[in-house]
């Protein structure tokens, strides 16, 4: 193949990584803004969604597109009510406090993935894509569920947009993003509020697996390179900016498949990973985000 | 000589007269334990002391045992100048993360420190024709040798172990003790009454982290030497984790938090391992138990009930 339809085959893989990595990464984002809360465990979100996707696609029987529609309603609603049961428990007893909460995750992404080796196992298993469809271009051909993949993100995207600026729900969690205590003193149930966001965060982190589980397999580890492209979005986005995470999911994944492609996947990584550290060291209120 | 030296030294004592009478299996137990409880001093000293919460600490550790590996791997280098070397890469690193690392704080410098050691974990694999990659590699045989005394031998690769956490065991009891001791305290304690007190936040935090690193990397150079291994897996971010969990555990701010932290949490997870093979659940369980329940850890719990001047 010549350079051309390399750089294109290259774009493509980089949409999907970025559809996928924009929602978990405004998960994340969303509940650094609104509870300023660093989720370490937002990655075992992510691979519990995978995991209850490979679990709930087994056990529904007829047609792989409606096995995949329950999965893509179940597994988003287990893991969010997982999320909420953890920030009852764990995090609001500990008050939010920024340094305590980010040891507490730790440990929560511990006995995560203990709990998917010990009840799913070690090994990497496929889910069947709801449907097959190859698009065969004139160099190469791909799966059209692909197509889907960023199809869909975009769909849950523009919700998350409408929910945010649109309803009360949104209009609330702004108000305790921007004081808690004044929105508090209004009357808002800050602590439903945390809970919520922390259950929507997760949620989407689940739903952007259940969505790239047919194309990748599901694995009690795979957790861990959407948690830490999850945290490199959100940086250079801007913490809490929820167009700056989709602008900075758009650049890190496409760049990623094209370093991926040309170079090295690891090589992709290691750049990656030393732009955010540099970002939070020289401009820490992001690439995209303004000055407060 | 005062209380708390007296106390450390019979802490010394204790762990030699056990390591040299126990079983060889404790023997060697013991000597991974004071490894890691070396790392967890010097963990100690930056996180209990001064304030500082990195999460970047293996690529410290990682530096050391590849600093002292490699060169005994590709050039046959014998073990004092490699753990040496291990050592200095310890703190060198250390130097260069904290340069650009310490201008943030909190939560910012957390991520930045484990951004940097994502990066170095990853360079590591990059250039696995050099460093052995995931696999990693054997030490060989000849390296193993410290002045005579075979490093793959359970006594002398224990009496070694227990020589160098004596060394940083009252080299930080000193350390703490000291004028500079108070400064890092007061780092912790409020960063801007310091700095109108007239200490330098940055230099400080920079020589604290900088003498953490000397630890992690002497602790490092000294894993690969006397267990005869080195890996990426040291590099990722669970042997940034495991020194947090010891010191949280053991009493973060006391200088025996480290290692009792270490010991436990060693035995912990052999006890629940011969049980059940879920030893990450029990880290896990721990860690969130400690926050919720238990933020000052054991020592810190002690210092508060009992003894005051608990160093």
């Amino acid at each position: 193949m010549a350079f051309g339809p390399f750089l294109l085959l290259a774009l493509m893989e980089g949409m999907v990584t970025a559809a996928v990595l924009s929602l978990a990464a405004v998960g994340l984002s969303l509940v650094f803004g609104v509870m300023r809360v660093v989720n370490v465990a937002h990655g075992e979100f992510f691979m519990l969604g995978a995991v209850i996707a490979w679990f709930v696609t087994g056990m529904i029987p007829g047609p792989p597109w409606l096995a995949f529609l329950a999965a893509l309603a179940i597994a988003p609603l287990l893991v969010g009510a997982l999320a909420a049961a953890a920030d009852g428990l764990i995090l609001k007893r500990l008050n939010y406090d920024p340094e305590a909460t980010i040891v507490a995750t730790i440990g929560l992404m511990y006995m995560i993935q203990q709990a998917a080796l010990t009840f799913y196992g070690p090994d990497a298993r496929p889910v069947l894509a709801p449907f097959e469809w190859r698009v065969q271009l004139p160099w190469f051909g791909t799966s059209g569920y692909k197509f889907f993949v960023v199809g869909a993100a975009i769909l849950l995207l523009l919700a998350v947009w409408q929910l945010m600026t649109r309803t009360k729900a949104g209009l609330v969690m702004r108000a305790t993003q921007v004081d808690r205590d004044t929105a508090r003193a209004f009357g808002i149930n800050v602590d439903r509020v945390y809970m919520g966001t922390f259950a929507l965060g997760a949620g989407l982190a689940a739903a952007a697996a259940v969505l790239v589980v047919p194309i990748s397999q599901a694995h009690y580890l795979m957790g861990h390179d959407p948690l830490l492209l999850s945290f490199i979005v959100v940086i250079i986005g801007g913490l809490g900016s929820l167009r700056g995470t989709v602008i900075a999911a758009l650049i890190i994944g496409l760049s990623d498949g094209v370093i991926s492609m040309f170079f090295s996947p690891t090589l992709a990584k290691i750049l990656a990973t030393l732009l955010v550290a540099m970002v939070l060291v020289f401009r820490p209120q992001g690439l995209f985000g303004a000055r407060t | 000589m005062s209380r708390a030296l007296v106390l450390h030294l019979a802490v010394l004592a204790a762990l030699l007269a056990a390591g040299l009478m126990l079983p060889s299996y404790h023997t060697t137990n013991l000597a991974r334990i004071l490894v890691l409880a070396t790392f967890a001093t010097g963990y100690n000293l930056a996180f209990g002391y001064t304030g500082l919460l990195s999460l970047g600490h293996a690529m410290f550790f990682a530096a050391g045992m590849y600093a002292a590996g490699l060169p005994a791997w590709h050039w046959g280098w014998s073990a004092a100048p490699a753990l040496l070397l291990g050592t200095a890469a310890g703190g060198a690193m250390a130097l260069a993360a904290g340069l650009l690392a310490l201008r943030t704080a909190g939560v910012s410098f957390m991520i930045v420190t484990l951004m940097f050691a994502q990066a170095f974990a990853l360079t590591l694999l990059y250039f696995n024709s050099w460093t052995g990659g995931d696999e990693g590699f054997v030490i060989p045989a000849t390296a193993r040798n410290l002045f005579g005394l075979s490093l793959s031998a359970d006594t002398p690769r224990f009496v070694i172990a227990w020589a160098m956490f004596a060394i940083g065991l009252l080299a930080a009891l000193a350390l703490v003790r000291s004028r500079f001791g108070r400064v890092m305290v007061a780092l912790r304690e409020n960063e801007e009454r310091a700095r109108m007190l007239g200490i330098n936040p940055f230099a400080a935090k920079l020589r604290v982290l900088v003498i953490s690193g000397f630890y992690a990397g002497a602790a490092g150079a000294a894993y690969a030497l006397l267990f005869g291994y080195a890996g990426a897996s040291f590099a990722g971010t669970q042997y940034s984790i495991l020194p947090m969990l010891y010191v949280l555990l053991g009493g973060a701010g006391t200088v025996l938090g480290g290692v009792l932290g270490a010991g436990l949490m060693f035995y912990l997870t052999e006890v629940a391992s011969s049980l059940t093979d879920a030893w990450m659940f029990v880290i896990g369980a721990v860690l969130v138990g400690l926050v919720l329940f238990a933020p000052k850890g054991i020592l810190g719990w002690l210092r508060g009930k009992f003894w005051r001047g608990l160093p």
